[in-house]
């Protein structure tokens, strides 16, 4: 389906590509069961940043604050990318584990599933 | 209208026509055919979305207002209007309201509604320029008034809470660009560039039959029940408008339907995506009402079932007669009635640095109200939030989200909500088109991308603009080492950072508001200040 | 005229000037049910609802026009018909 245009294949300016954001690609990003965190976040990040210092050093500065965050260990957490399950390689970069521009991935920490009962 | 009765003479009074022949002969009478341009060159844009009409004539403005009533009436609703905003203003009603954390609904309302009025005014102008019929040019001309008037009059009332209260300056400004206001931005624009049927379908019926009761009656009830005079008069004055846009929407709709049944898809499909579009805009509404009036009328999940199960209920009978059936995704948002407000009010309250008014935790008092008003939710999943954060905040550890949301694409909100069937997972959906990916809120949001993708990528997502570094206000250095990308988006979305936003605790609105009335600044909670050492009006301070 | 048994309402600003014509709707729609908000009257009845110029200018005590319905109106839901003697709203049978 799509809109009645003057002239076929018509479509407005992509506003959000990838040579928008300044050598940075956009990452959405949301850990499962904690909605202490009302919505998933968006950051920008570099494409060549390897996984693991995602998870590292990006990672803290979204969620540190919940008290379950320290007690993650990432070798049982569960990856979702475009709420598909994968297995991201913590050496390797966001690109080269399929996680391009405007990507959406979660994860999932089984035994840690948010306070109070409540999925906070 | 009523002339007095003449005394009996030689020469009888003419006879006065009826309401029908009044508006016959003062409507259908200014209308011609043209004769040396042809008509497909004089409205361009009337075939184009496969409406077919075949006779004009056949629409009929069921109040028959004519000019002459119409300036009669609302120059009399305008008198009646500015004499209590006067009164108003003399009085300093502005310390007459409930508490201070009304006034903080006010800026929503000023920030996000007004702009919606004055695109509305200018898509009504459009509509009336495009459609070749008379009664139709009429009743839109009317309607372009009638909203430029309600822009000018909210502007007009609340403008006195802007000498004493933050956040309501730049209204033009915020609802540009401001994040959140990208919402009610979005949706008008979304109308207003579209064809012209689809505009009135959007507008006329969606927007202003089945869904405004839910934004000015219990709003406008409540604005009462909190003190709010001025408020509540141009709500008021607004809603009498209203209720000739409601009859308006409801004729046209029947109109298109009756025209010819090829129509009949295509408003069916207007019907499910502005009915979405629409619901998803009320979220504002159904926050405000709920946690931004300390004096309740009543809850969003009673009025969506008043206005929307029942109301909307019979007047989608009352369509299925031309096969219309219920919009899409309606069942969705019973479930959603009972969670939409308290998804809301977390988000505002984590991102409370990055908005234009200041945000607070309900109190006891209003949990218990809660608890009863939605019986099957709260204490479950919202209370222990609440809980936990006031204790965060007593510990001098509040909690703050200090990034940016990921936001929807067709309707602009973060993904707030959660899936229809399960509280506890985020609700997303993804598409891919021209090799770029797309984030939904829901399947309602997704449906009308995939609809028309063509136009919802180049959405302005103010979150996408900000990592993009387009944020900024001119004439400010984003290479220079102290740029602060977030405060400088927040000063060019016509927020004042740390003064606008933040806690409601100790806001300057709060504090001025202790210190000019003697009133806590939270009706539910103690004075945050300590009253003056003394009273006395004949000392200097 | 035939009429469902749908929900229709009349809402109504709630100051001096309805007074009559609230009283004038109790008294010609028997099935009628006034519901009272702050600063506000919405009166709701099954299928159909009619405001009888006659009946608010009996109460009223001036000559009445229903076109000044306008000024306090504040919403209503269902088919609007409007004559110089009547105001209705009804959902129709099919």
């Amino acid at each position: 389906m799509s809109v009645t245009a003057i002239r076929p294949g018509y479509h407005g300016d992509m506003k959000d590509t990838v040579d928008k954001f300044h050598a940075n690609q956009i990452l959405g990003i949301s850990w499962d069961k904690h909605l202490m965190y009302a919505t998933p976040m968006c950051i920008p990040v570099p494409p060549q940043m390897p996984f693991g210092a995602l998870v590292e050093q990006v990672l803290p500065t979204l969620f540190g604050q919940h008290p379950q965050f320290a007690q993650i260990d990432w070798s049982k957490a569960e990856w979702l990318r475009s709420d598909e399950p994968f297995t991201p390689a913590f050496d390797k970069s966001l690109a080269d584990n399929g996680i391009g521009h405007k990507a959406y991935i979660r994860f999932r920490t089984p035994g840690l599933e948010g306070l109070s009962g409540a999925s906070i | 209208m009523n002339a007095p009765q003449a005394p009996q003479t030689l020469n009888k009074p003419a006879k006065k026509l009826s309401l029908k022949e009044n508006y016959a002969l003062l409507t259908r009478g200014l209308g011609w055919e043209p004769t040396y341009q042809d008509k497909d060159d004089i409205y361009p844009k009337v075939k184009f979305e496969g409406i077919k009409i075949h006779d004009w004539d056949k629409w009929e403005d069921p109040f028959r207002l004519t000019m002459d009533a119409y300036w009669k009436y609302q120059g009399e609703k305008e008198r009646k209007l500015y004499a209590i905003i006067d009164a108003f203003q003399q009085n300093n009603g502005q310390h007459n309201v409930s508490d201070a954390r009304y006034l903080q609904a006010l800026k929503v309302f000023l920030n996000g509604v007004v702009g919606l009025e004055y695109s509305a005014h200018r898509g009504f102008n459009m509509i009336g320029r495009e459609f070749p019929g008379v009664g139709a040019a009429i009743a839109a001309q009317m309607q372009a008034v009638d909203e430029l008037r309600h822009a000018q009059t909210q502007i007009h009332a609340l403008s006195h809470y802007n000498k004493y209260f933050t956040g309501m300056a730049e209204f033009p400004h915020q609802f540009d660009r401001t994040w959140y206001l990208s919402i009610p931005k979005s949706f008008f624009e979304d109308a207003i560039s579209a064809g012209p049927f689809e505009y009135i379908i959007a507008i006329c019926f969606s927007f202003e039959y089945v869904l405004t009761n839910l934004v000015f009656m219990p709003w406008m009830s409540g604005a009462a029940y909190n003190g709010d005079m001025s408020t509540v008069s141009f709500g008021f004055s607004a809603q009498s408008d209203e209720a000739r846009h409601m009859t308006l929407g409801i004729e046209v709709i029947k109109f298109l339907l009756e025209q010819d049944p090829a129509n009949v898809p295509i408003v069916q499909g207007w019907i499910d995506k502005w009915f979405w579009r629409g619901y998803r805009l009320l979220t504002l509404i159904a926050a405000m009402m709920d946690y931004m009036l300390p004096k309740r009328v009543m809850a969003w999940n009673e009025a969506w079932d008043i206005y929307f199960e029942q109301n909307g209920g019979a007047l989608f009978a009352d369509l299925a007669r031309y096969g219309i059936r219920m919009p899409k995704h309606w069942e969705q948002t019973v479930k959603e009635k009972e969670h939409a407000s308290h998804q809301l009010w977390c988000t505002f309250y984590q991102f409370r640095h990055a908005a234009g008014f200041p945000v607070w935790l309900p109190t006891a008092e209003e949990m218990d109200w809660f608890s009863v008003k939605y019986p099957t939710t709260f204490d479950t999943y919202y209370r222990p939030r609440y809980e936990y954060w006031r204790e965060l905040e007593e510990k001098g550890t509040p909690f703050v989200n200090a990034t940016l949301p990921q936001l929807c694409q067709t309707c602009q909100w973060p993904l707030l909500f959660t899936e229809a069937d399960d509280p506890t997972t985020i609700c997303h959906r993804e598409e891919t088109y021209l090799g770029d990916k797309f984030h939904f809120c829901s399947d309602g949001c997704h449906d009308i991308f995939r609809h028309e993708p063509e136009k919802f990528v180049h959405a302005h997502l103010p979150v996408h603009q900000i990592y993009q570094g387009n944020y900024f206000n001119p004439g400010v250095d984003p290479t220079a080492p102290d740029f602060n990308p977030l405060v400088e988006a927040l000063k060019y979305m016509g927020i004042n950072p740390g003064v606008d936003g933040g806690d409601f605790q100790g806001h300057i609105d709060a504090v001025n508001w202790e210190r000019w009335t003697n009133k806590p600044a939270n009706m539910h909670a103690p004075m945050q200040t300590q009253p003056p050492a003394h009273t006395d009006d004949r000392k200097t301070a | 005229m035939s009429h469902t048994q749908q929900p229709v309402f009349i809402a109504l600003q709630a100051n001096n000037d309805t007074l009559p014509i609230i009283e004038a709707i109790q008294a010609d729609n028997p099935e009628a049910v006034v519901h009272e908000y702050p600063a506000m009257v919405k009166i709701d009845a099954p299928g159909y609802l009619v405001v009888k110029r006659a009946s608010v200018e009996e109460r009223l005590g001036r000559p009445f026009d229903l076109q000044e319905l306008q000024i306090n109106l504040i919403s209503l839901s269902g088919s609007l018909d409007e004559t110089d003697e009547e105001f209705t709203l009804q959902w129709k049978s099919a």
